[in-house]
């Protein structure tokens, strides 16, 4: 509820960045007004303009484009953009492709194949500050962690998920909504939430942190 | 590929009118014939003038001046005659046939035992007289593309094209070689005869690759060439082959069914699964528990027109009990696929490590879970019964109006 009446006051703007005209143009066409598309961009460099032109609430970004893909267009913007939140949106099955623009810090990843409610739902719920676990993104998570080498380190429960966040996901993977999710788990939605942006959050800290300790690892040594 | 080939060959050629017969148009070569109806004798001179675009006055002075060498013109003349076929429009010859062929062959015989006889020049005369004859031979027997390309190399090696003043260096070196070689024959020096046999016959064995060689190099490359050609046309052609018969076909479909958009969705996701097996290969082993469900997944979705979000958390390789929950998810598919009316359904499975967790899940109609208990014999035989079988457990969850989920657990390794 709170949702809709957020949407009352102020749609989201929205930048589309995808190599592929005629995709951006039926995202465009099937997002309609529920969300407020201020720009298109068809590669990179034309969308880093783009964005600091428009300065948008949200971007929907392709994982795979020339030049870099979107993992460039988050690196070269999201210091200069602090507001702006990015959604990933491939067709990719590949996990560490999805893995990597979420560590670089978009907020979110759901298929291209997403029906237009849920991908004007998503965009939302990103200028909302929330977080979108596609099912796919909470297998690939899951998958992620369950990889994760064990060894005990100083900072580590940022290395592995709290059983409640494991439960989460795996409710997120089985196609739940958040609602579903906090009915079943007789939590509030708010608390679903929590959990999934602290998942996302281990998600884009770990790696970094699992870098630093590599490094340690090898001047030990 | 075989015309563009053809094509190359007479992209060389036609801009060399001298090679093309007058109204054969193209390639075709000609043919050396005897012209009995214009020569003097046996109109060998005239035939060769012909192909050669020489005149035959300058033919039949070379084969008298032949002919003081042991004979050898005479000879020649007369193989010549004998291995060269008449002309087919040539009009009958001044003498019958038997006589042609009884002058011709006494001229070879009275000329090979001059040869034999006179001795001195008889080591040069009988090969020279029989390479004349295997060149014409070959010449006969060769085909059409054969000619042109032995007229285009040794063309290359004469002409030099391109590189003029190499070719030409090359030309020399080869053709004094050769002499070279022949001299130090003729001259029968005071080496020692197998020295000197072995060393003119090196000499002129060089001489002859520098000659040829620029022509066996063309050849091979060019063999070269045209295989790895071939394979990669083979290869575009295999893609052609498949992008016709799957995503050509499927738009073909598409376009029959617009008025159907369950259809139209159900060939969009066989052909997207098609072409990503294509392009991105299967990641998945054979046999594992992932490919198993992936598989069911999409023979669900092909058979019942609905979208299965397929999630999947680890692997494990497939037995007995494995596939039973394999069936029993695939059953539970298929029944949200008829009884839900929704188009979507989930299918999740993680594997931990001693269990593997299956849940089927829609958001459809859904049904009083106490009421399946005997009357809907799929939902018992097929997936609680099956499962249990194989030591495993299957919960549902469900009510009316608020969908339903298949939950299948089964253990690792029970069996062992």
């Amino acid at each position: 509820m709170t949702d809709s009446e957020a949407e009352a006051v102020r749609t989201p703007t929205v930048v589309l960045v995808d190599d592929h005209a005629m995709f951006r143009a039926g995202v465009r066409a099937e997002l309609g007004q529920r969300v407020d598309v201020v720009g298109e961009a068809g590669d990179p460099s034309t969308a880093l303009n783009v964005l600091r032109a428009t300065r948008p609430d949200v971007v929907l970004l392709d994982v795979h484009m020339p030049d870099g893909g979107g993992l460039a267009v988050i690196e070269k913007v999201a210091d200069s953009l602090p507001e702006t939140r990015f959604l990933a949106l491939s067709v990719s099955d590949a996990a560490e492709d999805v893995i990597a623009l979420i560590r670089a810090g978009a907020r979110g990843y759901v298929t291209k194949t997403i029906s237009a409610d849920d991908l004007a739902d998503a965009v939302r719920r990103v200028a909302d500050g929330d977080v979108v676990f596609s099912p796919r993104l909470a297998g690939f998570v899951l998958d992620a962690f369950r990889d994760a080498p064990v060894t005990p380190s100083v900072d580590a429960d940022l290395d592995q998920l709290t059983p409640r966040e494991r439960e989460v996901l795996r409710l997120l993977a089985r196609g739940y909504a958040y609602k579903e999710i906090a009915a079943e788990l007789f939590i509030s939605i708010k608390t679903v939430e929590t959990h999934a942006s602290n998942v996302l959050r281990k998600l884009q800290l770990s790696s970094r942190h699992q870098l630093t300790r590599w490094a340690a690892d090898r001047r030990m040594l | 590929m075989r015309n563009a080939t053809a094509d190359r060959d007479h992209g060389v050629v036609s801009p060399q009118p001298a090679y093309a017969l007058p109204g054969a148009g193209g390639p075709s070569a000609p043919t050396l014939y005897r012209r009995p109806d214009r020569g003097l004798i046996g109109g060998v001179a005239r035939g060769i003038g012909e192909h050669l675009h020489i005149r035959a006055r300058w033919i039949r002075i070379g084969f008298v001046l032949l002919a003081f060498a042991g004979g050898l013109g005479i000879a020649l003349y007369g193989a010549y005659w004998i291995v060269l076929p008449t002309a087919p429009d040539a009009g009958k010859g001044r003498f019958p046939q038997w006589l042609e062929y009884l002058v011709s062959g006494l001229a070879v015989a009275g000329a090979l035992a001059a040869s034999l006889t006179q001795g001195s020049v008889g080591g040069l005369f009988l090969p020279t007289l029989l390479a004349c004859l295997g060149g014409a031979l070959i010449w006969r027997q060769a085909t059409g593309s054969d000619r042109v390309r032995m007229r285009r190399l040794s063309r290359n090696s004469l002409e030099a094209e391109g590189t003029a003043s190499m070719g030409r260096l090359r030309l020399a070196a080869g053709a004094a070689l050769v002499i070279g070689g022949a001299v130090l024959v003729l001259a029968r020096a005071d080496f020692t005869a197998i020295r000197d046999g072995l060393l003119a016959m090196a000499v002129t064995v060089i001489g002859l690759g520098l000659l040829t060689g620029p022509w066996w190099l063309g050849l091979v490359t060019q063999l070269g060439a045209e295989r790895s050609e071939r394979i990669r046309s083979q290869e575009r052609a295999d893609i052609a082959a498949h992008l016709h018969d799957s995503v050509l076909q499927t738009l073909a479909l598409i376009q029959r069914n617009a008025e159907s958009p369950r259809e139209v969705a159900r060939l969009a996701r066989g052909q997207e699964r098609e072409l990503r097996t294509l392009l991105y290969g299967n990641r998945a082993v054979t046999g594992q528990l992932a490919d198993l469900l992936r598989r069911a997944a999409a023979e669900v979705e092909d058979d019942y027109a609905v979208k299965v979000d397929v999630v999947l958390v680890g692997d494990t390789a497939i037995d007995a009990d494995m596939a039973a929950a394999v069936d029993a998810a695939r059953e539970a598919m298929v029944n949200a696929a008829k009884h839900s009316g929704v188009t979507t359904v989930s299918l999740y499975a993680e594997v931990e490590d001693d269990v593997a967790d299956i849940f089927v899940r829609d958001r459809g109609a859904g049904f009083d879970v106490d009421e399946i208990a005997d009357d809907r014999q799929g939902v018992r035989g097929s997936i609680i019964d099956r499962v249990e079988r194989h030591g495993g457990s299957v919960t549902i969850t469900s009510s009316p109006g608020s969908g339903a989920e298949v939950h299948i657990a089964m253990k690792l390794g029970s069996t062992k």
